[in-house]
């Protein structure tokens, strides 16, 4: 079922799964398209199946102790010595087996995944924001080269190191599809590596409670084949394109009018705010809101207009602006692309 | 005093004159004053269970409208910041103010009777812990009322919880009213244990004392042990906020994982605090209904005793996210799969004393043969989350709400209910229905499989715990829509429990002293006991000294007890030998007063540091008259 037919227009929440439709899972960890969550994906289904088998091994024998004597219609109790066997291999020998060969593969596939990337991984500085995700890309010096929110390119095919931090509450960093979970602490830089194998678009999404909206923190990982994503990676790190019409250079005096700049950075321009995402190529992007609403001019123009209506407690504030202002303004983010 | 005293105290005869001067002695005042001034531990431990029941009620409740919010996506019934107090408030009042209350509620009822006593060794510091109890509840439900309620989870994580992130004074009441009911669970505890070490029954050395008995010892060490890490945490946090220390603020020079080690430390044993004395009243429910002594009870003790050591070093299985060093954390995946040994030596040991059974299926068994099914699963699950690796995919996903709802309501819940119809006669003198108890029993037992099963699902579809929505293409809104159905059917099962407890007060068929022919003490006295729990102070001869009397017909009692005074018998702590006599307070209103002063000080502190300073004041006053000694006494 293609998840693209579910677009809705009306309700708060818009659509961001359209960009999804290529995946059945968007975010499952069974559906593992990285090498850290097939490992974990390949632990599970053995796991599950002994789990089972101990379940019923369990009931069954309960079921039996149970029916034993209404069947025969007299107790039949076992001597001291089958109650002894019956302990030691339900209570001590049958958690052993089953748990000795499951921790010790755990240890094995926790070494694997966790073992040091090579020098030269891409890095990829992701840092937690209530409640969306600034993206840092980093050159091998560790500079910043490139600053993005929400959405992550990676090179499909190759291990990409990730800083994750926070300079406010803790969140985590998730993208089941591909790697389990990492707090972002505050005060602390934890490191993940990510590996997609395929080019594709995955959602991760914050898993550690972080106030109002940490419902609707959510990202797009969208991997891809490295020429296209150095090609990205070169467009994001170019400042912003200058106003090309005088609509757009009517919006763009705008956005400072209106005060965007002062929590907005648009690289390029006087706007250099650091409590929002960095709008230098905002119309690049696949989401708006922490991927929660599809980044399309009606939803922009909502979000811009009423934040707290499509996502209540965000730290957007709405704006008065008459339709036609509203009109340049959206015409200019629209040609940051 | 009109009555004479004994005129020979040695005298056992039952003449009505010695029994109404028990009665006189050990008698509860009546009126709403006297109400305040009552320490018999029979009457504390009814009201801690009943208060907690009312609590779980009460976050029942919210728990239906949390699950009501997410049967679809993008539903509108409850906005973030409810929904986000709802979780919160349904979390904290299941874990600290119903789920332990409820514990120490049925030990404080009935580890003395169990143990052939009177009372427990410090009645009014007993009553003293149900009033802090009474109003930390009061006052964390009150701010919610308020729309005031804490917003940051059960488990508080900083920074969210610091003034910064969290203004309100939601995280003040959560903190402040912590911190305080804790005292109440740690007199509950003490209490326990030195009733427990001194106070049993002649004969009834260590390794005669109900299984029950054990479970509550074991739950009260844990708690003397585990609570003090919440204090000081929550104390640290109060601090935080209102003086600005810097504990947990790295700008400060503070560390957040701090806040995680010290409420983990505590937060893991919690949960086994929980289930400890519910693995007591599964083994006293099976001997019972198999009508014969149970197998492995040294297994089963020293099970139990493992489990309480084991889980002081387990806590760090709730970090494994958090970024700290790989190779430390395996020796807590191996620690936490070490559990099974003990959690699988107790499941066979009761199937082998089920085995070939004439099993008796009233409704308590039913609760318990119900708990089997789901705490293998919960378990499973358990030793499952206890891999690292897996843990990163299911850690605060839905995963891990159906691991530890399975956990925490198989159990602990499924055993409780089992273990209110099978103690409820003793508590009220009358049968709940079996019928009822039946229905009850599968409604609760499907609903709550049909509530929490397809959670594991959900949680490997990647659904978080804690959101307040989803958007609709997550494909999340099937699976939830019947965790809501099944949460209704589930609340509709305990609801016919709560229906039959009301309904049993009034109709329910009188009960005898021992309905089900059990073996242990607190069913030798009357249904419901006398104000003096026994007439005569059983000596015990073996584990079963019920079904001793009822075979040699005759039963050996202490004797020489005065009846003017509150006197109870003190033993040695292994084998029970009778070594002295102590004479128990009577009521007072005064740890009452003591509680409204300490409380004071709690609430207040909230608002200004000055009211700490006054409260310290007026509870060192109310203590002085609480240990005023008395001049009957001081002539003895």
């Amino acid at each position: 079922m293609s998840l693209s037919k579910h677009i809705r227009t009306t309700g708060p929440l818009g659509a961001a799964a359209p960009f999804l439709a290529a995946c059945e899972g968007p975010q499952s960890a069974l559906d593992p398209a990285g090498s850290a969550a097939a490992l974990i994906a390949r632990l599970w289904w053995p796991t599950l199946f002994v789990a089972i088998l101990v379940t019923l091994l369990v009931l069954a024998l309960l079921t039996v102790a149970v029916f034993r004597a209404h069947r025969r219609h007299a107790a039949l109790p076992l001597n001291a010595r089958q109650s002894r066997n019956l302990v030691i291999a339900g209570g001590i020998i049958l958690p052993l087996a089953a748990t000795i060969p499951f921790a010790l593969s755990s240890f094995s596939i926790g070494r694997t995944i966790n073992a040091p990337l090579p020098d030269d991984a891409m890095t990829v500085e992701v840092v937690g924001k209530q409640w969306w995700w600034e993206v840092h890309y980093l050159d091998e010096a560790g500079n910043r080269i490139a600053t993005t929110a929400n959405e992550i390119h990676i090179p499909a095919g190759e291990p990409v190191r990730f800083l994750l931090k926070s300079d406010n509450v803790i969140h985590s960093f998730w993208v089941p599809n591909l790697q389990g979970k990492t707090d972002m602490m505050p005060g602390r830089t934890n490191v993940t590596s990510v590996t997609a194998d395929e080019p594709g678009v995955y959602r991760g999404q914050c898993a550690e409670y972080c106030g109002t909206q940490h419902a609707l923190m959510a990202f797009l990982l969208v991997a891809e084949e490295p020429e296209r994503f150095d090609a990205w990676l070169e467009g994001q790190r170019q400042p912003a394109t200058m106003p090309e019409t005088q609509a757009q250079a009517r919006g763009h005096d705008e956005f400072f009018e209106a005060g965007c700049a002062g929590c907005h950075t648009i690289r390029g321009t006087s706007a250099s705010g650091d409590l929002g995402p960095d709008l230098t190529h905002i119309a690049s992007r696949r989401t708006l809101a922490g991927a929660t609403v599809p980044n399309r001019i009606g939803h922009l123009g909502g979000w811009i207009t009423d934040p707290q209506h499509v996502k209540p407690g965000s730290r957007m504030p709405p704006s008065e602006l008459t339709p036609e202002e509203l009109k340049t303004l959206l015409g200019y983010l629209e040609s940051l692309e | 005093m009109t009555l004479e005293k004994p005129a020979n105290p040695r005298d056992v005869t039952d003449s009505p004159e010695e029994t109404a001067w028990l009665e006189r002695t050990w008698h509860s005042p009546g009126g709403l004053l006297g109400w305040f001034t009552h320490v018999n531990q029979r009457m504390i431990g009814k009201r801690f269970i009943i208060t907690a029941f009312i609590f779980f009620l009460l976050a029942g409740i919210l728990g239906i409208l949390i699950r009501l919010q997410l049967a679809g996506p993008e539903q509108q019934l409850l906005g973030p910041e409810l929904y986000n107090q709802f979780f919160t408030m349904h979390g904290t009042v299941m874990m600290f103010f119903f789920a332990i209350p409820v514990m120490e509620g049925f030990a404080i009822y009935f580890v003395p009777l169990m143990i052939g006593t009177r009372d427990m060794a410090f009645p009014r510091l007993n009553a003293f812990g149900y009033y802090v109890y009474l109003i930390g509840g009061i006052v964390l439900f009150g701010s919610l009322l308020l729309s005031m309620a804490p917003n940051a989870g059960w488990f508080n994580y900083v920074p969210l919880s610091s003034k910064l992130y969290s203004p309100g004074y939601g995280v003040d009441i959560w903190t402040t009213m912590i911190t305080f009911i804790e005292v109440s669970a740690l007199t509950a505890a003490v209490e326990l244990i030195v009733t427990t070490l001194r106070m049993r029954a002649p004969g009834m050395s260590l390794n005669r004392m109900p299984l029950f008995v054990w479970a509550a010892l074991v739950m009260s060490f844990m708690i003397v042990f585990a609570m003090p890490a919440v204090i000081v945490s929550s104390t640290l946090l109060i601090l935080d906020r209102l003086v600005e220390t810097q504990f947990f603020i790295v700008e400060g020079g503070g560390e957040p994982l701090l806040w995680q080690h010290l409420f983990w430390y505590f937060g893991h044993p919690e949960v086994y605090i929980i289930l400890v004395p519910a693995l007591g009243m599964i083994s006293t429910i099976i001997i019972t209904f198999t009508r014969r002594p149970i197998y492995g009870y040294t297994a089963l003790v020293l099970s139990v005793v493992a489990i309480g050591f084991v889980s002081f070093g387990l806590w760090v299985h709730h970090m494994f996210t958090t970024g700290l060093p790989q190779l430390g954390m395996s020796f807590f995946t191996a620690a936490s799969a070490t559990i099974a040994i003990p959690s699988g030596v107790q499941i066979f040991c009761w199937i082998a004393s089920l085995w070939g059974a004439k099993i008796r299926f009233a409704t308590p068994m039913l609760w318990v043969l119900g708990f089997f099914a789901i705490f293998v699963i919960g378990g499973l699950t358990g030793v499952m989350v206890a891999s690292i690796p897996f843990d990163t995919q299911v850690h605060d996903t839905f995963f891990l709400v159906a691991h530890f709802h399975y956990v925490l309501i198989g159990g602990a819940v499924f055993p409780l209910i089992g273990a209110t119809y099978y103690w409820w006669p003793k508590i009220t003198g009358r049968m709940m229905s079996e019928a009822a108890g039946k229905w009850s029993f599968w409604l609760a037992f499907i609903g709550f499989n049909v509530t929490f099963f397809p959670m594991h699902q959900l949680g490997l579809e990647g659904m978080p715990r804690r959101i307040y929505t989803y958007v609709e293409e997550m494909g999340w809104g099937d699976l939830n829509l019947l965790a809501t159905i099944g949460s209704l059917v589930l609340a509709t099962g305990f609801g016919v429990t709560l229906i039959n407890a009301i309904w049993s007060v009034f109709r329910g068929q009188r009960a005898e002293p021992n309905p089900w022919g059990a073996p242990t003490l607190e069913w030798a006295a009357d249904s419901p006991p006398a104000s003096y729990n026994f007439r005569h102070i059983p000596v015990v001869h073996s584990r079963w000294p019920l079904w001793d009397w009822e075979r040699d017909r005759e039963r050996a009692v202490v004797t020489g007890l005065r009846n003017d005074r509150r006197e109870v018998v003190l033993t040695s702590i292994l084998d029970a030998k009778p070594v002295g006599v102590q004479v128990l307070p009577a009521p007072t209103i005064w740890p009452f007063v003591s509680a409204v002063a300490a409380s004071l000080g709690f609430i207040g502190i909230i608002f200004h540091p000055i009211f700490f300073a006054i409260a310290f004041f007026l509870v060192a006053f109310t203590l002085v008259a609480w240990f005023w000694p008395r001049r009957p006494w001081r002539n003895d």
